[in-house]
Order: C-alpha cells, then sequence, then structure tokens
C-alpha cells in the first residue's frame, strides 16, 4: 500500500522550471528523505504534495485519493511542517497550538487538554506560556512540529526540520521523527544532510535542478558510486606524481583524486583489484606507507550526484 | 534554566491518540479567530493607541489649526467637521487589516490556515470582527472627546449612535478591499504604500473637509460619487437630525457594491495563492 504515488509532477515560475518531472512512491508507513542542494526543488515538491501549490504537469495520488480532484480528503490526512516556522511568533505557545486545535474541531476543553499533552511531551511545559517570539531555534521547531501533530496524521510532510539547529534539537527532532514512525506516520522530510536521510530514511531520494537523480537506501546509493575507494597515502610529491601516472591508465579504475597533501583517492570498480593495485606500485619502486580501503563518504556521494554537469 | 527534554514515552502515547474531530462549523471557527485576534491586543495594547489617540490629535489639529480659517470661529467648524474627521480616522484605521493578513502571509502562518478543514473566510471574518470593536472604541472616544470641546449634535444620542453604526457597516465592507490588495502585495512596505495611495485620495477627496459646492466642477463630481462622502454626509445628516433616508440608502448601497466586488476577489485570491 502507498501513501503517496506521484507521476511526472512539474512546477515552473515563468521560464524556470523548478520541478521537472518527478515520479515518486512512498510506502505507507516509511520514511522516505528527499536530499538535495539549496534551490533544487525540494520546498515546491512537498507544497504541491500538501495541496497548497498546483502542480503545472503531472499527477499525484495520496492514499488513493487524487491531490487536485480529492485534495479534501488528501488534507483530512495529512500535516506540514513548512522549512519557516508557521507559527504565530506574538501568541504563546500554549495559545499557539490551542488555537490549531481549535480549528481543527476540538472544544475549548479539549483543545487545552492536548495542548498541554503536546508542550509536555515537547518538552516546552516550561516555556507554554511565553510568547513564541522569545523562544529559541530549536523550541520553535519543537513547537511547529508539535502543532502539525494535534490530531495525528497519516501523513507528515517535514521541510527541512533540522536546519539551523545545534547537534541536541537536532537529535530531539530525530526522536520525534522516530516516535511517529514508530506509531504509524509515513514520514516524507527533506533535508540537505546525508547524516540526516542516512540516520532516519528508509529510502532516499537524491533531487538536483528539479529532478532526482539517485534513489535507493543509502547503502544502495553508496555503492551505485563504485564499491570502493583506495586512500594511498604516498611518502613525497614525486611518488604521488608518479602513483598517479602510473595509474592513469587502469581500466578497473573509476577516478583518482587528489585528497589531502600527500595522499590520493582511488575510486575503484571492485574492491578485489586494491591488492593487485598496491603490488603493482611496489614494483614500480613506490613506497605506501599507509593506506586505507574503504566506502566512498556520504559526502562524496552527494557531491558525485549534485555536481554541476 | 533547566535543560527542556523531549519525553519519548509520553510522547509516543500521545501521538497513538487517534483523535479525530469533526471539523469546526464557521461559527466555532469565527470565534476562534477572534479569540487570537483579542488575544493579540492584550499582548500589545499599545496598538490601541491608533484608535484611541489619534483621533484625538486630529481633532485638534483640524479644529483649532483650520477652524477659524475655514468657517469663522473653531466652534462653528466643531459642528461641521466632527463627522468627516470622525469618517475619516475611523476609515484610515481599517487599513490594518490587509496589514495583518500579510503578515501571516509572509510569516507562514497562512499555510497551516490553508490545510485546516475550516471555512476559510472565517479566519477573515473573525479579525473583521475584532477590528469592528476597534472601529468602534475610535468612534466612541473621538465623539466623548469631542462633546468635551462643544460638539453638540441635534440628532441626539439616537442620531449618534446610528451614524456610528453606520460607519461600522462602511468599514466592514472596506475592509475587502484591504484583504484583496494585502494577497496581491508580496511585501509589507509595497501593501502600505498602495494602501496610502487608495486612502489618501479616498478621504481627502470627499466632502469630509470642504463643502464639494466650493470645488471645480470636475473635482466636485469626484467628491460626489465617492462613497466616503456619501457615507460622510449621511453620518453628518443623522448627528444633527436632518439626515434624508436616501442618502443612507446610497451607504448600504455602495457597502453591498464594495462587497459584492471585492469579497468574492479576496476568497478567489485566497484559495488560488502560490
Ligand atoms: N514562487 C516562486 N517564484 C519564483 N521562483 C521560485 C518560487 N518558488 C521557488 N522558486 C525557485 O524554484 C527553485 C526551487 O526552489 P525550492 O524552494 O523548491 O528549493 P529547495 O530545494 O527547497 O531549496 P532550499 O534548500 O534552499 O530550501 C529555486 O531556484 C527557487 O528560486
Ligand atoms: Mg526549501
Amino acid at each position: 500500500m502507498y501513501a503517496i504515488k506521484a507521476k511526472k509532477l512539474k512546477k515552473t515560475y515563468g521560464d524556470f522550471t523548478a520541478v521537472n518531472g518527478i515520479d515518486l512512491t512512498v510506502k505507507k508507513g516509511s520514511i522516505f528523505a528527499f536530499l538535495g542542494p539549496n534551490g533544487a526543488g525540494k520546498t515546491t515538491t512537498i507544497r504541491m504534495l500538501a495541496t497548497l501549490i498546483k502542480p503545472d504537469q503531472g499527477e499525484a495520488s495520496l492514499f488513493g485519493y487524487d491531490l487536485i480532484k480529492q485534495s479534501k480528503a488528501v488534507r483530512q490526512r495529512i500535516s506540514l511542517t513548512g522549512q519557516y516556522a508557521s507559527i504565530d511568533e506574538a501568541l504563546t505557545g500554549q495559545e499557539n497550538l490551542i488555537l490549531i486545535a481549535r480549528l481543527l474541531g476540538f472544544s475549548v476543553g479539549k483543545a487545552k487538554q492536548r495542548a498541554s499533552e503536546l508542550l509536555e511531551s515537547f518538552g516546552l511545559d516550561d516555556a507554554a506560556k511565553r510568547q513564541v517570539k522569545t523562544y529559541s531555534g530549536g523550541m520553535r521547531r519543537r513547537l511547529d512540529i508539535a502543532a502539525s501533530l494535534i490530531v495525528t496524521p497519516e501523513l507528515l510532510f517535514l521541510d527541512e526540520p533540522t536546519t539551523g539547529l545545534d547537534p541536541r534539537s537536532r537529535s530531539q527532532v530525530w526522536q520525534v521523527v522516530q516516535a511517529l514512525a514508530e506509531a504509524g506516520t509515513t514520514i516524507l522530510l527533506t533535508t540537505q544532510y546525508l547524516e540526516e536521510a542516512d540516520q532516519l530514511a528508509d529510502h532516499i531520494a537524491v533531487i538536483n535542478k528539479g529532478r532526482i537523480v539517485a534513489e535507493g537506501t543509502a547503502a544502495q546509493l553508496k555503492s551505485s558510486l563504485g564499491s570502493g575507494v583506495l586512500t594511498l597515502q604516498l611518502a613525497n610529491q614525486a611518488d604521488l606524481m608518479h602513483a598517479r601516472s602510473l595509474l592513469a591508465g587502469n581500466q578497473d579504475i573509476e577516478k583518482i583524486t587528489d585528497a589531502k597533501e600527500g595522499e590520493l583517492r582511488i575510486k575503484l570498480k571492485q574492491p578485489q583489484i586494491a591488492t593487485q593495485l598496491l603490488v603493482e606500485l611496489g614494483q614500480a619502486g613506490i613506497k605506501v606507507p599507509e593506506f586505507s580501503l574503504g566506502q566512498p563518504s556520504l559526502d562524496e556521494v552527494f557531491l558525485a550526484l549534485t555536481e554541476e554537469r | 534554566m533547566k535543560q527542556s527534554k523531549i519525553n519519548t514515552n509520553q510522547l509516543r502515547a500521545v501521538l497513538t491518540k487517534q483523535e479525530r474531530p469533526e471539523p469546526p462549523n464557521p461559527l466555532y471557527a469565527i470565534t476562534t479567530f477572534s479569540w487570537r485576534a483579542l488575544l493579540k491586543i492584550k499582548r500589545h495594547p499599545e496598538q490601541l493607541l491608533d484608535v484611541a489617540a489619534l483621533p484625538i490629535l486630529f481633532l485638534l489639529m483640524f479644529t483649532y489649526l483650520f477652524g477659524g480659517a475655514i468657517a469663522g470661529s473653531s466652534r462653528e467648524y466643531l459642528q461641521f467637521i466632527l463627522p468627516g474627521i470622525l469618517v475619516q480616522t475611523v476609515t484610515q484605521i481599517t487599513m490594518y487589516t490587509g496589514m495583518d493578513l500579510n503578515k501571516d502571509i509572509q510569516k507562514g502562518f497562512f499555510d497551516r490556515l490553508r490545510t485546516l478543514p475550516i471555512w476559510l473566510p472565517s479566519s477573515l471574518l473573525g479579525s473583521l470582527l475584532v477590528d469592528s470593536f476597534r472601529y468602534l472604541i475610535a468612534s466612541t472616544v473621538m465623539v466623548s472627546f469631542s462633546l468635551l470641546l462643544g460638539f453638540r449634535p441635534q440628532g441626539g444620542v439616537v442620531g449618534v449612535i446610528s451614524a456610528i453604526a453606520l460607519i461600522l457597516v462602511f468599514c466592514f465592507s472596506l475592509s475587502w478591499v484591504w484583504n484583496t490588495l494585502a494577497l496581491l502585495m508580496r511585501s509589507e512596505q509595497s501593501l502600505m504604500m498602495l494602501s496610502m495611495m487608495v486612502i489618501f485620495p479616498l478621504t481627502f477627496l470627499s466632502s469630509a473637509f470642504v463643502d464639494p459646492t466650493t470645488m471645480p466642477t470636475f473635482l466636485e463630481n469626484v467628491v460626489k460619487y465617492n462613497p466616503v462622502s456619501i457615507l460622510v454626509d449621511a453620518v453628518r445628516g443623522l448627528m444633527h437630525g436632518n439626515v434624508e433616508l436616501a442618502n443612507i440608502g446610497l451607504v448600504f448601497l455602495s457597502s453591498v457594491i464594495i462587497i459584492i466586488i471585492f469579497a468574492p476577489l479576496t476568497l478567489f485570491l485566497y484559495r488560488r495563492r502560490k
């Protein structure tokens, strides 16, 4: 069963195409991450799926309801925490939650009760009676997320929930996301941090310039970029140049990059050939005081997938 | 300060509660939005300054600055000018309705509203209700103060109260103009500019301060059909006890016309917003 099924979603602003044909399937109960640099089209895609803007082309259904034709049914099942806090700064945290709860149809008494339950579980009970404009970034985020959970949604959109948060606040948001997933809510979040996608998501889609450029689990994404990276520490610059020219024509090597001073990173097509390469280097009289074989780092994956082409 | 912590166990319990109430009826939603607007006034009572202090300032300025020159004596001028200034001041305050809506849009609060299962106009109506209360305060302050200065309405209490009621009706309709503009303009500054460009001609090119028959013909015609002039004439008539019923009818008519044009336009823009 799918929470989201989208086909060829497209959104243009004037001549500029912000989202350029995105296909998407999100399994019910999963955590799905959109990973992409600034301006990739993450927010635009989320806003289309949350019925806030209309796609110019393409179609989507959420829980089997058509995004456009049955937007009311869609809205009843989803909740959105946008990239920028959508709470009323002049009101207190408690008043904000009561306001939204009442607008969802709770009676005044029930709204108060739900607000205090949420404030307490989000660690905001001490600040409940303070105006939101006095809140820190992390507190604001939590309040904003709490406001999206007054009625537990079947699908929650979180647009960059941890951008600008310190490590503690970030891990608090992660806790909320995980607890929510355990309670059965499907989550679609966007992030610029690979680590976050890796930690939280069952499935990652890398988005760049309005298109999905890669998709899969974190492990799949890593292995899609060559299965191993051999890092060589060379004794001096002459050796480094020598090694570089020696390996340049090798068919088993995907890419050689200079890393730190005196260090080469060699992306291999198969990890097995690493030993063979070391032998070759030794035979050519090049000393390799240190080496290591590892997976490409997530940053490398990210940069490789989203680099200017 | 105590470290605030996420209470994971409790969070799980809170999240597994699957209570989903029926969507609120419009009246309940309107009251809720009014409650929000009242909370804001409670937090920032200085907001009420514009509805209390500004009218008094205007009144003093006009009466003593222009009174002698325009009507011979300031006391005599006050009888003529008060209905005009009252209308001018209160219609100008209506501009803030648009500012509030615009701020909600800029701050993203509006996005959340649009995902809620509410009858959308209720957010506008809720704040309009509280705004009307502000207009009422402004009118009361102004009339009371002018009584101290020597304003003597021949229409009596009934005349004054019906005049204020008529102003509220007109202001309610005018608010939709500001809401439309608020949805059209991107920033608060540009909205402010545009609103000024609407409100100043609207209030000054009216019969509020001078008798239109003293104006050049072209201007006289503009002033005659300005809805604010129609309102000023009706308010003046009610307060001085010589109102023509047709004039009151015209105020209602122009209010209805403004609403017929701008309310649907506002709602259309409200739903369509990208
Ligand atoms: N209303 C709009 N009018 C014009 N251009 C827009 C509009 N909204 C978005 N864009 C453009 O579309 C592109 C994608 O924007 P979007 O906000 O979806 O990116 P994003 O992936 O969320 O980026 P970020 O990480 O910075 O939030 C950007 O280049 C942006 O300038
Ligand atoms: Mg964004």
